[in-house]
Formats: structure tokens, C-alpha cells, sequence
């Protein structure tokens, strides 16, 4: 198109909420953050595999340690952005924020998923238990439930604003259970770990080890952006399947 | 390098079942959801093209 070459330069977060504008550079990002989080990823493990020593203490099974957090880390993270752009929505009636909301969901319930699953395989060889009703285990099972209800709560109901606003409400109620998740290890002191990583004091690990896992963290939130904009895109399209912008994407 | 061998790096010091077990779900995770996200993307594309086709032939 001859418009887009003279357009001047103006990127500004508001050019995200008019859908067509949304739809068409979500589009040209996600291949960037896709790519970013492939190249993360393979130089996590590489770090996580080959340069990360062995634990001390429990041997090679620790390296579980480089997908696990960052899984944990991103549930929380993207509930809580999951939970402001859904209270954006209902405090200002917009609805792209509910969508990007609803975009997140599945994602953010797949983090948790993962965080779960890849903690049993590492409770199993070092406590002697896939699983134990632990606070911080509870209360990340919790955060999956939270995820799948908003998800449940908004495929119920038929009229998309009026399912944005009820699982909006869903997910901010839901909000009080992230400072239980990050709090749980020092409130209940039972199975699970203490932080390994903390704002006050200094880590407890080798740096090779946080270097990997931090890395496999920014991989996980590429991979999420990548994932939550690609999945908005859809919902756009489903929603205003009638609308003229639509249909000449759909022709073009 | 700590590894001896490729045979020492799959056994992950005998814990090579959870190690394994543990990337293997998440990558297959990850393989998953972007596959669903691509035939979602092409599947609200395909239904707008249809809306588009079936409002074009009401109005002529």
C-alpha cells in the first residue's frame, strides 16, 4: 500500500485498541516474538544443560529447576496483566482490553498446568511425592482453577460484553490469591522449598544457574506474547466477523 | 563440559525418566498450543470469508 510508506513513524499503545490497527501489527510481531523466544529458549538450555553445574545436594534432577520456575513465574505474571486489561474493560468499557484478557487466559492456565506438572516430576525423586496439599502446590492449583473458571465463566454466557464483565469480576476477586502463592513458602513452612530468589537477600544459587533460569524466563514471556497475540487476533476475528474491516482482511 | 557421553547426558545421573519427562511435556505443551492457535486463526479467517460471501449475495 502506498499510505503505509508515508505514514509517519508514531507507535503509541493507543493505535492498539482500534481493532484493524490491532490486528494487522499484532500480525507483524509475533513473529518476532516468536523468534525471540525460540533463540532464548535454545541458549537457556544450552546454559541450563552444559554450563550450569551439577547440585550439590540433589544431583542432575535441580535441572528440572530451569523450566518450573519460569512456568511458575509466568502463571502469576500473566494473571495479573490477564486481571488489569479485564478490569480495564469494565472500568472503561473497551472492549480489545477484555479481549486481550480472554486472549491470555488459556495461555496463563497452560503456565500453571506446566509449573504443576513439572513439580510433581521434581517432588517425586526428591520428596517421595508427586504431590502434597502444600500451600504454595495448593495455591497454584488454585491459580488453575481461577484460569479455567474465567474461561468456563465466559464460554457460558452468550453475549461477549456481558461475559467480559462477569469474568472480569471472576478475575479480579481472584487476584488475592496471587500474594498467597508468592507468600505461601514463608506462611506455611511445609514441603515445598523456600525462595530461591528474593527482591531482600542474595540468591541461592550458582550464578550459571540463575542465568539459565532467568533466560528461560524471558524465553516462557516471549512465547506467552507471541501466544496471547496471536490467540487475540482470532477472538477479533470471531467477534466482528461482520464488520467491513474483517471482511476485507478475510477477502484480501 | 560435565557430560561423559550422550548416553551419560539421557541418563541425567539416573533421574532421566523425571529430567525428560518434565521438558518433554512442556515442549509438546508449547508444539500443541501453537498449532491449535494457527487452525484458529485460519478457522475465524475461513468463517469471516464465509459472512463476508453470504451478506455479499443477500445484497445484490
Amino acid at each position: 500500500m502506498q499510505t503505509q510508506a508515508i505514514r509517519p513513524l508514531k507507535f503509541g499503545l493507543h493505535r492498539f485498541a482500534a481493532p484493524p490497527e490491532f490486528y494487522r501489527l499484532a500480525g507483524r510481531l509475533i513473529p518476532w516474538f516468536g523468534s525471540a523466544a525460540a533463540l532464548l529458549a535454545a541458549a537457556a538450555l544450552y546454559l541450563g544443560f552444559f554450563v550450569a553445574p551439577t547440585d550439590f545436594q540433589q544431583g542432575e534432577v535441580y535441572r528440572i529447576i530451569f523450566i518450573h520456575v519460569p512456568a511458575a513465574w509466568m502463571a502469576m505474571f500473566i494473571y495479573a496483566v490477564m486481571a488489569f486489561w479485564a478490569g480495564f474493560g469494565m472500568a472503561f468499557n473497551t472492549r480489545m482490553s477484555s479481549m486481550w484478557a480472554c486472549a491470555m487466559a488459556p495461555t496463563g492456565a497452560l503456565m500453571a498446568f506446566l509449573a504443576l506438572w513439572t513439580g510433581a516430576l521434581w517432588g517425586r525423586p526428591t520428596w517421595g511425592a508427586y504431590w502434597a496439599w502444600d500451600g504454595r502446590m495448593t495455591s497454584t492449583l488454585i491459580l488453575l482453577f481461577l484460569y479455567i473458571g474465567f474461561m468456563a465463566l465466559h464460554g457460558a454466557i452468550d453475549d461477549p460484553r456481558r461475559a467480559d464483565r462477569a469474568a472480569g469480576v471472576l478475575a479480579l476477586v481472584g487476584v488475592v490469591n496471587l500474594p498467597i502463592i508468592y507468600f505461601s513458602v514463608q506462611w506455611w513452612n511445609s514441603l515445598h522449598q523456600g525462595a530461591s530468589v528474593s527482591l531482600t537477600r542474595a540468591p541461592s544459587m550458582a550464578v550459571t544457574m540463575l542465568e539459565a533460569m532467568f533466560v528461560m524466563t524471558l524465553a516462557f514471556w516471549m512465547y506467552s506474547i507471541a501466544a496471547s497475540l496471536a490467540r487475540a487476533r482470532a477472538i477479533l476475528l470471531e467477534r466482528e466477523k461482520r464488520s467491513s474491516w474483517v471482511q476485507a482482511v478475510a477477502q484480501g | 563440559m560435565h557430560w561423559a557421553s550422550w548416553q551419560d547426558f539421557w541418563a541425567m545421573g539416573g533421574s532421566g525418566r523425571y529430567v525428560w519427562g518434565a521438558y518433554g511435556l512442556v515442549a509438546l505443551a508449547l508444539a500443541t498450543e501453537v498449532m491449535m492457535l494457527r487452525a484458529r486463526v485460519r478457522r475465524a479467517r475461513e468463517m469471516a470469508r464465509r459472512t463476508s460471501d453470504w451478506s455479499k449475495k443477500e445484497t445484490q
